[in-house]
């Protein structure tokens, strides 16, 4: 594989990372498998884009899509999840409704057209790396996953709220009968995944683009994702994106014919010797 | 041989056997009151009803919800196309290797995922289905690729819309009777079991695994007749067929019903089908619609149409 | 949609049933509407071309004031949602509890080819101005599914191959969509470029909704071809368009696509990547003849963008039918003579200012545009012909009889000459 195909699988194992980091958190802590996380990506990337156009800044759509999509997550799980707390099957459901109505309502706001958030000058063009001539904007999402992997595992292991959620991870019940309010760790575990979502489908939507069904296609991803590197797992969820960011590249080279075979393939026997997945722990 | 089971009918109670005959003779009598169209969605309703049988002999009796069913009946939709179209082979014998193929996919499926639960198996199916679909989109020499692959898969017999329906309401007659027959059976009892507690039917001697994997393989026969006769019903199938939104919807219709109830996914697949065809026809917000839809029934009704209307006629009975 | 239609259908259809086309009927049927049924999709990845295909429909409507050869039209309009069960479903409902007369539309090849397969079993007319897969006039035809001013996927991509050769190109790569669509675009650019001299140097087939194409440009980047050849549609087109642009391969190497890859459903979102790339079609939205500057000036003025092809095809589609209807004063109870009506019928008013007619297999003969991508005075973009082959058969210079006994475009067949 040649250093070109590497970055390309390195960028999109980025881009996937941010996506699946919010799912997996949310999986590990709440045990909700959120099937309405590809939805709030591609609501977070339709409105940073239009936040983006409207004040041609790339930043303030960032901060805008991540703040529009915790507040949507703070209506899913307050006004909704609520009332199902504690039935897996019965929230994943529910996230599912709420995917489609989200889709749905994409639908009519931005219509079917494919939108591209447009990339700031300074990260337009390219660079070459190592001889290769590269996309700056992809090194940046390179860069930005990677900075969003230290953040987290700064939050995770160096704060308190960080290892309330870790705890929270292993056993909610413990960390409630210690006297902590759990019920605001996971509110708060639960927007912030939102907002990492639509974090992602800014920075998606820049380079793949934004239409009717992105949603499902970067949940599939983020779903192979989690599952092969076990819930609730930061590391598990980087060696996952990795895995499958270079897969689907190599998939795409080398087996063309098989291309979702190559990402599926291996998982599922994974799955089969390793059901919580790489890191995942049972409770 | 107790007073009880002197008066049951292969194995019915009498008033069972009763009001399944007069469902039976009313559903039969549909198509002279229904235009060809109404047949038709009526048919549909009993292919998903069977799928979503299927699919409730996991999740209501063995607490396995599966999300790859859908892609199980897809399979069958394919080969059954596929052998008739292609192979030029007769109907019959299509119809027996599409089973027949659901029920190897169902048996591998099993295989590598009787050892998960919950939300795991959930998982872990989807992802198998996916495979599924994958290979259906990109072995475009064999499956068509997208576009998929038509044929006239219908026996010259069943060609008219009421003949057709006939034959599939004769069909999922009896396929409900096999499948209740094996829920109340000592293996479904043990299913049931194994859904209450897995671990005192371990500690008592019951080969858990097994009983998922036959458990599973029995669901997929279930689920690749309903794959035929889809086949028989449009005469094309596409990966649509086998995509995820398959297996949703026959969860969907089998949760609507009811879980555990296994006849309710007839109710289900009715409500589900008919609201998507009625909503559609007076919006072009039909998702949005759906999408609400499934989430009222989540919070409000998670028993299902049938456990609702249960549980109200219980608390009307109890009424003074 | 009419709420009580609806309602009354048992009835109403129970009766209808029983009566059939009874000579009573049929002298009555002047008085009641023509009743069309428009399936595009409205909901799914196509969306927005769904909705621009309900556009050119109601456009032309307007424009006659909702009659068609004499009476008036009551349109029906059906949500396919871009998935082929569902518009076997629809289809369905349209024919046997709509009783349409007639069925137009469908955007996706596996949509059209689904209800294809319907109704030729009921023998409804059914129109087909997008779906444009080469078998349904060539190898495998349906009588009653008719292709009014729709094409036949690799009848543009021929003359294209043409075009190539003249530019001096040698080497060419394609990279398409992995399904018919794409097989047959590329295979008809791939068969006249490699008889004609030139290689075909690497094909590349992906799936459809491909988000990443980083992969693919990887290896086009590394092959030193003359040009690349793309075949793409809706939301692929225009990421590849612009991750084209993005790893810096368009100055490097000229993109040429298939008609769709440049139609406006895709460009009026992008920016300056997409200008100047190459593409052969039968429409230009920009070009100088005084019907089509027509069309296109009152369509963006009552939408507010540039027509699509699917706005253009659709209008164009409704055009033909009317002008068969009004041949048979609106007679489309008699399905024969109003499929044979069609089929004799010629456009010769349509935006492409020049009579178009069916050939012996129902497929429209075209002039045939190689037009290009260039900014418009108030910066969008637009297609604009830049050089013109007149008369394009779907057999390209083949004798159809010949042609046909080659197998149809596929992933494997391609119809590469080996050098």
């Amino acid at each position: 594989m040649s250093l070109f195909q590497l970055l390309n699988g390195l960028t999109f194992a980025a881009l996937l990372f941010v996506v699946a980091s919010g799912f997996t958190l949310i999986f590990g802590l709440l045990r909700i498998v959120n099937l309405a996380h590809g939805a709030l990506y591609l609501f977070g990337g339709y409105i940073g884009f239009s936040i983006a156009v409207k004040t041609g800044s790339f930043i303030v759509g960032g901060i805008g899509a991540m703040a529009a999509i915790a507040a949507i997550g703070f209506v899913l799980d307050q006004g909704l999840l609520r009332f199902v707390r504690g039935n897996e099957l019965r929230q994943v459901l529910l996230t599912l409704g709420v995917a489609f109505f989200l889709n749905d309502l994409a639908l009519v706001i931005w219509g079917g057209d494919s939108f591209t958030v447009p990339i700031p000058e300074f990260l337009r063009g390219g660079v070459r790396v190592f001889g290769t001539f590269y996309p700056k904007y992809r090194l940046f999402v390179l860069v930005m996953g990677i900075l969003v992997f230290i953040g987290l595992w700064v939050l995770l292991n160096h704060t308190r709220l960080g290892a309330l959620i870790r705890a929270g991870v292993d056993d909610a019940e413990m960390v409630e009968a210690s006297g902590v309010n759990i019920r605001r760790v996971f509110l708060f575990t639960f927007l912030f995944g939102s907002a990492l979502a639509g974090l992602a489908g800014l920075m998606g939507g820049a380079f793949l683009s934004l239409y009717p069904s992105a949603d499902a296609e970067i949940l599939t991803f983020s779903l192979a994702v989690v599952i092969i590197g076990g819930r609730g797992s930061l590391v598990g969820v980087a060696v996952g994106s990795l895995l499958v960011g270079l897969l689907n590249t190599l998939g795409q080279v080398m087996f063309p014919e098989l291309a979702y075979f190559v990402i599926f393939g291996p998982m599922a026997v994974l799955l089969a010797f390793r059901p919580l997945g790489l890191f995942g722990r049972a409770t | 041989m107790t007073p009880a089971s002197k008066s049951r009918i292969l194995g019915m109670t009498a008033r069972g056997a009763t009001t399944a005959a007069a469902i039976l003779i009313v559903a039969a009598l549909l198509p002279l009151g229904l235009s060809s169209y109404q047949v038709g969605l009526a048919t549909e309703i009993l292919i998903f009803g069977i799928l979503a049988m299927s699919i409730d002999i996991l999740a209501g009796f063995a607490g396995r919800t599966s999300l790859g069913h859908g892609a199980i009946f897809g399979v069958s939709t394919y080969v059954v196309v596929y052998m008739t179209s292609q192979a030029e082979m007769s109907p019959w014998l299509a119809l027996l290797l599409g089973i027949a193929a659901a029920t190897v996919v169902a048996a591998v499926f099993a295989l590598l995922a009787v050892r998960t639960s919950g939300v795991y198996f959930l998982l872990l199916t989807l992802a198998l289905g996916m495979i599924i679909w994958g290979v259906c989109l990109r072995w475009t020499q064999v499956t068509g690729g997208e576009n998929g692959m038509r044929g006239d898969v219908r026996p010259a017999i069943l060609v008219g819309q009421s003949a057709f329906y006939w034959a599939v309401l004769a069909c999922a007659a009896v396929v409900s009777y096999a499948m209740w027959r094996f829920v109340c059976s000592p293996f479904g009892l043990t299913l049931r079991g194994i859904r209450d507690s897995e671990s005192r039917m371990r500690s008592l001697g019951y080969n858990v695994p097994l009983h998922l994997f036959i458990g599973f393989s029995v669901s997929g026969v279930f689920a690749g007749i309903a794959g035929a006769l889809y086949a028989m019903f449009n005469n094309f199938v596409s990966p649509s067929t086998v995509a995820l939104a398959q297996s949703v919807e026959g969860v969907l219709m089998m949760i609507a019903g009811g879980v555990g109830t296994l006849f309710g996914a007839f109710v289900g697949a009715a409500a589900i089908i008919v609201l998507e065809n009625i909503v559609s026809s007076y919006t072009q917000r039909w998702l949005m619609v759906l999408g609400i839809t499934f989430v009222l029934i989540m919070i409000f009704a998670p028993e299902g149409i049938i456990g609702k209307l249960r549980a109200i006629f219980s608390r009307k009975a109890k009424a003074p | 949609m009419d709420r009580r239609q609806f309602l009354k259908t048992s009835t109403a259809a129970v009766a209808a049933m029983g009566a059939g086309t009874a000579p009573w009927r049929a002298a009555q049927a002047q008085a009641t509407p023509i009743k069309i049924g428009l399936l595009a999709p409205l909901t799914g990845v196509v969306a927005s071309g769904g909705k621009e295909m309900v556009e050119g429909v109601q456009f032309y409507l307007d424009q006659v004031k909702n009659e068609m050869g004499g009476r008036k039209v009551e349109l029906v309009i059906e949500d396919d949602a871009s998935n082929p069960d569902t518009a076997l479903q629809k289809a369905r409902r349209l024919v046997e509890q709509g009783n349409c007369h007639m069925l137009i539309g469908n955007l996706l090849a596996n949509t059209g080819l689904a209800v294809a397969n319907y109704v030729k079993g009921t023998g409804t007319p059914y129109f087909i101005p997008i779906i444009a897969a080469d078998d349904l006039t060539q190898r495998a035809r349906i009588k009653n599914v008719i292709r009014v001013a729709g094409y036949t996927a690799s009848a543009f991509t021929h003359p294209f191959g043409d075009w190539c050769l003249k530019q001096g190109y040698k080497r060419i790569a394609t990279i398409s969509q992995d399904y018919t669509f794409g097989h047959e675009q590329c295979g008809g650019l791939a068969q006249v470029f490699t008889e004609g001299g030139g290689t075909i140097v690497q094909q590349f087939w992906h799936p459809l909704n491909t988000a990443d194409f980083s992969p693919y440009l990887g290896q086009l980047a590394e092959l030193k071809v003359d040009a690349i050849f793309a075949m793409e549609t809706g939301a692929d087109s225009t990421r590849l368009i612009q991750q084209y642009a993005s790893f810096g391969l368009k100055e490097k190497t000229p993109l040429l696509m298939a008609m769709n890859g440049t139609d406006q459903s895709v460009i009026r979102t992008i920016g300056p990547e997409c200008e100047g790339i190459v593409a052969a079609a039968h429409f230009a939205e920009g070009s100088d003849v005084p019907t089509t500057a027509k069309f296109e000036k009152e369509y963006e003025a009552k939408y507010g963008k540039i027509p699509s092809l699917y706005g253009f095809s659709m209008y164009s589609g409704m055009m033909w039918i009317d002008a068969a209807l009004k041949k048979i004063d609106g007679k489309v109870e008699d399905r024969e003579t109003f499929i044979e009506t069609v089929l004799k019928t010629e456009l010769d008013n349509s935006p492409l200012g020049k009579a178009v007619k069916f050939d012996d297999y129902g497929n429209p003969i075209y002039d045939v545009y190689i037009r290009k991508v260039v900014k418009r005075a108030d910066s969008k973009f637009w297609n604009v012909p830049i050089e013109t082959y007149p008369n394009v058969s779907q057999f390209w210079k083949y004798d159809p009889a010949t042609y046909l006994k080659q197998p149809p475009y596929s992933r494997t067949f391609q119809g590469i000459k080996k050098a």
